[in-house]
């Protein structure tokens, strides 16, 4: 034998004098009427809900006692750096998401090569925009947040259901919004019982809001989304939706001056993701610089990119400009 | 009023001790074993729902014999710790020894502060990033817990098992090859009364160290067959070549038939493995 642990001393778990449960321990009555030590009486399919009752201080939704009273505070949270352009779109059995690299400090470019797409779990994605920091912890939590479920109850959420936990971590943050560390979600997904790909986003009170076909967030939404309206087909391939998301994201860039476009000096293309009935997956840095090559190549004959037919009926010009 | 009688605390742990063993010894045993490509995990179980093996976290795996409701409860809040210490610092700050640890003060805590002790027993594995990092806890309903290198067995008929399983493990086996192991040792004589090895009663699981972030795998139909079959692939030549006639052909089925006639350990890998500790000479059963 090695160690041997003779029970006496409490886990680190076990909480301090103020644990209403150490009560039923000191009672001797762990296993069966009181609670058993530590959290085993805490737990919860819900890793957010168990957080918020047992460590409430490592929610990231919580205000700041006294913040955006004065001037000076709001000056230090617009001062934050902030996410900026998220397009995604949902192609053929599945949906693309893509973002671009930068983080902007007011008029400053705080970094260039920030990621804001990330795997949620097998079959979903999530990017963000807003608080860069705050937006690190709400991935971390909705990673963690899904990943708990699937252990604790041996199923994954569907993904509606992901969803809707998103939104309530998003409403979670509704105080903070009102403070100025806003950040705002756009969740993409592979619904496995309808073999397609979903979008949802969210507002800073929740949501959550299916878009169809394709969606932007961020700074630069909306010239992303214009793009992408004129450039989406139904059923596309996911290469092609990946190649019309980078095109979006150069038209932001183009027009909005907190996306970054792609960064050929330095090498830093937008991070493209693809989540299809073979799960979650981002695409290498060759690939995203393929995608990115070929956009700026068509950008030195076309700078304003591919047009679209004018009159319906047409096939879509990109191909014979 | 009634006296309470005085019970001797050495009485009262004794008496404990026995309750859970006795509740332990009723369930069959389990194996846990390194293999080269990870950590490989084989229990009984005929339900495919309630299981005994799981996923604690990226690399780590969680395995109990016992009641269920109470390991069940142990493996939750194992899943609880171990998501808010990665949660809390980093993902790769969560390690096997923390989860054994905290299992083992609080069964600790348990046995002495409970009327009713726990009547389970859990193994906690981790694999490394190279097979030295492999690490496998055992820890019992007293809160004891041992570092097992390399395999090990635990339940009712933990050291039978045990035996059987030392005599067939050696360091950087195959998943077949390891597979066959622990299926030769769980069919031990006691160890339950199935004679018989189907993949429905059996719950198989795996850490694969190839595998990026959750390295945790379940095993089962198709896959699990193919296993099954492959592990007996690996050690029939040896028992069945020998025999090397006409009837030879039918020798891995045929040796299964008579039952009366063989070993009572179940098909497949022990008959085998017996069969060539007899030595070439011996045809398993020429009739």
């Amino acid at each position: 034998m090695g160690s041997y642990y003779d029970g006496q001393q409490s886990g680190p778990f076990a909480g301090g004098d103020g644990d209403p449960f150490s009560a039923g321990r000191a009672a001797g009555s762990a296993g069966l009427t009181g609670r058993p030590p530590g959290f085993m009486g805490l737990q919860s399919s819900s890793f957010a809900d168990f957080l918020g009752s047992h460590s409430p201080g490592l929610l990231p939704s919580r205000t700041v006692p006294g913040l955006g009273t004065d001037g000076g505070s709001g000056q230090a949270i617009r001062d934050l750096p902030h996410a900026t352009t998220i397009v995604a779109a949902v192609c053929e059995h599945g949906v693309v998401m893509a973002g671009d690299r930068r983080a902007t400090l007011g008029s400053m470019i705080a970094k260039r090569d920030v990621e804001k797409v990330f795997r949620s779990d097998e079959f979903s994605a999530m990017g963000y925009a807003g608080t860069g920091s705050v937006g690190i912890e709400f991935v971390r939590l909705f990673q963690v947040e899904l990943e708990h479920y699937e252990k604790m109850e041996g199923r994954s959420l569907s993904l509606e259901g992901k969803a809707n936990r998103l939104a309530w971590m998003v409403r979670g943050n509704l105080g903070a919004a009102m403070q100025g560390l806003v950040v705002v979600p756009l969740f993409v997904g592979y619904d496995e019982e309808a073999d397609r790909g979903r979008i949802f986003s969210y507002d800073v009170a929740g949501g959550p809001y299916e878009e169809h076909r394709f969606y932007s967030i961020g700074s630069g939404s909306l010239f992303a989304r214009g793009a992408l309206k004129k450039l989406y087909v139904d059923d596309m391939p996911a290469g092609d939706a990946a190649l019309a998301c980078v095109q979006a994201l150069y038209d932001a860039a183009d027009d909005d001056s907190a996306t970054g476009g792609p960064d050929m000096t330095r090498r830093i293309f937008p991070v493209i993701a693809t989540v299809t009935a073979d799960g979650f997956r981002k695409l290498s840095e060759a690939e995203s610089e393929d995608y990115a090559q070929q956009v700026v190549q068509g950008r030195m004959a076309a700078p304003d990119g591919p047009t679209a037919p004018l009159r319906n009926g047409q096939p879509p010009s990109g191909g014979h400009a | 009023m009634s006296m309470p009688f005085y019970v001797s605390p050495e009485q009262a742990m004794r008496d404990k001790a026995d309750y859970a063993r006795k509740g332990i010894a009723r369930g069959r045993s389990c194996v846990a074993l390194q293999y080269a490509g990870g950590i490989l995990m084989v229990a009984p179980n005929p339900s495919s729902a309630l299981h005994k093996i799981s996923e604690i976290y990226d690399r780590i795996a969680f395995a109990a014999v016992g009641r269920y409701n109470e390991y069940e409860n142990l493996r939750k809040a194992g899943v609880t710790y171990a998501d808010i210490t990665g949660y809390q610092f980093a993902r790769h700050d969560v390690t096997a020894r923390g989860i054994a640890n905290w299992y083992a003060q609080t069964l600790g805590t348990i046995f002495t502060e409970s009327n009713k002790p726990f009547e389970v027993e859990i193994v906690v594995a981790e694999v490394g990033e190279q097979p030295s990092g492999d690490q496998i806890y055992r820890i019992t309903f007293d809160g004891s817990v041992t570092d097992e290198p390399g395999f090990v067995a635990f339940g009712g008929q933990a050291d039978q098992v045990s035996a059987q399983l030392k005599e067939r493990y050696s360091d950087g086996m195959s998943l077949a090859e390891a597979f066959g192991a622990a299926l030769s040792a769980l069919s031990v004589p006691g160890n339950g009364d199935s004679k018989e090895v189907v993949a429905s009663q059996l719950e198989v699981a795996i850490l694969d160290r190839a595998r990026d972030h959750r390295t945790f795998r379940r095993i089962r139909t198709a896959r699990l067959d193919e296993l099954i079959g492959e592990s007996r692939a690996l050690t029939a030549p040896a028992g069945t070549a020998p025999a090397g006639t006409a009837p030879a052909g039918t020798a891995p089925s045929g040796s299964n038939a008579p039952a009366d006639s063989g070993p009572p350990t179940g098909p497949g890998p022990s008959n085998s493995d017996r069969g060539s500790g007899l030595g070439d000479g011996t045809p398993p059963n020429p009739a």
